[in-house]
């Protein structure tokens, strides 16, 4: 019999306590029975040198069957690999209160895909991870030649990376191979994705990937960055993102994650950010665009604000407000011109006064 | 030209006359063709309107990479397809299938005027808002 598979997002998850939020870093879980499970989730995108460390969890939850998952990437990875064993813990210790210290990672992810080219492959504790290459349709087709089932949502949200970035992370998680190996539920496998890019982008859509609007998502994203980086959409609290902690890294805490499996690249000096997300999923249509450089200039592309090529922006008082402003451009330049051609001919005043 | 010639072409064009005729005044509203797109798991149009006893062709065409159902009837019919465990569908002109990517004609002729609504039954997708309302005039 075929197993049925579901996409889930990429997430690492930081459970307080077993029976309060298991978490997925950056995305939502779609059960067995169609239910999608709330879950608060950790995710850390690390940035030095030109390469974007992207490391999330998958967290048994217990049960059987398979899962997946599916992450955007903003390019090809060099490398999939296990995670460290504490990165995760240890950012969350380095910015909540003593009381949340006791915080175990779990994560989930998911993904599959079609007809897609299939770039990669890597086998991780019980999770088949795949590197795809394709556009939505590819990656749909891939999905459910390999038993996956997307929600009603998938072909929008699918579009929207495609057109930046054909490249998806699918990771199916079986339980049942899990429980064979001996994992306990809330045990968590942490993936370490390494991603030469020109600058980091966190996709934070996908977290919405088969909610309703109404549903609320809650995850933290953890953001290390050679300068303090300038984001966008920049999180003002209204918009669903928060910025909780900003400042420069501690030196222990570098320290500590440098001696984390994988995590070599470290550098001896960085800037730690926090941003915390708490939105329905209808508010969160956009991703974290990420300027690294300094500069200040986050893409409005790359924040899925704006449609690559110069396409039609994704919000329409945007959209609108740069209409006006180039039709009074041109307005104002045909009344110039004529002002001109008029003024240089006898017997045509443009005004009474002139 | 031999007169026999001349009644072959003339009953030749009576009957093209006669084809064009019937195309136009009597065929065309035989069989009427309605087309459904289906686009980011939603109908494009989400309302229609179809007369009782004409036959109608729908031509639904899948634009999305997942697949779909377009399943119109009464509520009745559809509160037994929210619990149902039929995995596809095709066997009735009112109850299809459409894989990723693919179109499907049906031919339905409604009896009864009424209002029903044609709605996607896969999980999750009726409450994305995959449905749609058919209204059937005398």
């Amino acid at each position: 019999m075929r197993r049925r598979w579901f996409f889930t997002l990429p997430a690492v998850t930081a459970v307080l306590l077993l029976s309060a939020a298991p978490a997925l870093a950056c995305g939502g879980l779609i059960g067995p029975n169609g239910a999608v499970n709330l879950l608060k989730t950790t995710t850390f995108a690390g940035y030095h040198a030109g390469i974007e460390h992207y490391i999330t969890a998958f967290e048994f939850a217990g049960g059987g069957g398979a899962f997946g998952s599916l992450t955007p990437l903003p390019g090809v990875p060099t490398n999939v690999e296990k995670g460290g064993d504490w990165t995760l813990q240890r950012l969350i210790r380095e910015t909540q209160p003593p009381e949340l210290q006791f915080v175990r990672a779990a994560a989930f992810d998911e993904l599959a895909a079609g007809s897609a080219q299939e770039l990669a492959k890597y086998k991780i504790d019980a999770l088949d991870i795949t590197v795809l290459k394709g556009g939505a349709d590819e990656i749909g087709v891939w999905a459910k030649d390999h038993g996956f089932r997307l929600p009603p949502d998938a072909p929008e949200v699918l579009d929207f990376y495609a057109s930046r970035s054909p490249i998806f992370l699918a990771a199916a998680f079986d339980a049942d191979a899990a429980a064979e190996r001996g994992q306990a539920v809330g045990d968590g496998t942490s993936v370490h994705i390494t991603i030469p890019t020109p600058n980091p982008w966190v996709p934070l859509r996908i977290l919405s990937l088969g909610k309703n609007g109404e549903e609320r998502i809650e995850a933290d994203v953890y953001l290390m960055t050679d300068h303090a980086p300038a984001l966008l959409p920049a999180p003002s609290g209204r918009n669903g993102l928060d910025l909780a902690f900003n400042a420069k890294a501690s030196k222990s805490l570098l320290e500590d994650l440098r001696s984390d499996r994988g995590m070599e690249w470290v550098p001896t000096s960085a800037w730690l950010s926090q941003i915390t997300i708490d939105a329905s999923a209808e508010q969160l249509a956009f991703d974290l665009a990420i300027d690294a450089s300094g500069q200040g200039t986050p893409s409005r592309i790359q924040a899925g604000l704006e449609i690559p090529g110069g396409g039609a922006s994704y919000s329409a008082g945007v959209a609108l407000g740069r209409l006006l402003i180039a039709v009074s451009v041109i307005g104002l330049g045909l009344l110039l011109m004529w002002r001109v051609i008029a003024s240089g001919q006898p017997g045509v005043r443009p005004t009474a006064g002139a | 030209m031999p007169v026999i010639g001349r009644i072959a072409a003339s009953i030749g064009v009576g009957l093209l006359a006669a084809g064009a005729i019937f195309q136009l005044g009597f065929g065309g509203e035989r069989v009427r063709t309605v087309e459904i797109d289906i686009h980011y798991s939603h109908f494009d149009p989400p309302h229609l309107t179809v007369k009782a006893g004409q036959e109608i062709r729908f031509v639904i065409v899948n634009d999305d990479a997942i697949d779909h159902e377009w399943i119109v009837g009464d509520e009745a019919l559809h509160q037994r397809h929210r619990t149902g465990t039929e995995p596809s569908h095709g066997s009735r002109p009112t109850e299809q299938t459409i894989l990723a990517g693919q179109v499907v004609e049906t031919l339905i002729t409604f009896d009864k005027p009424g209002e029903l609504t044609y709605v996607c039954h896969l999980p999750g997708h009726e409450a994305y808002g995959m449905k749609g309302t058919l209204t059937v005039l005398p």
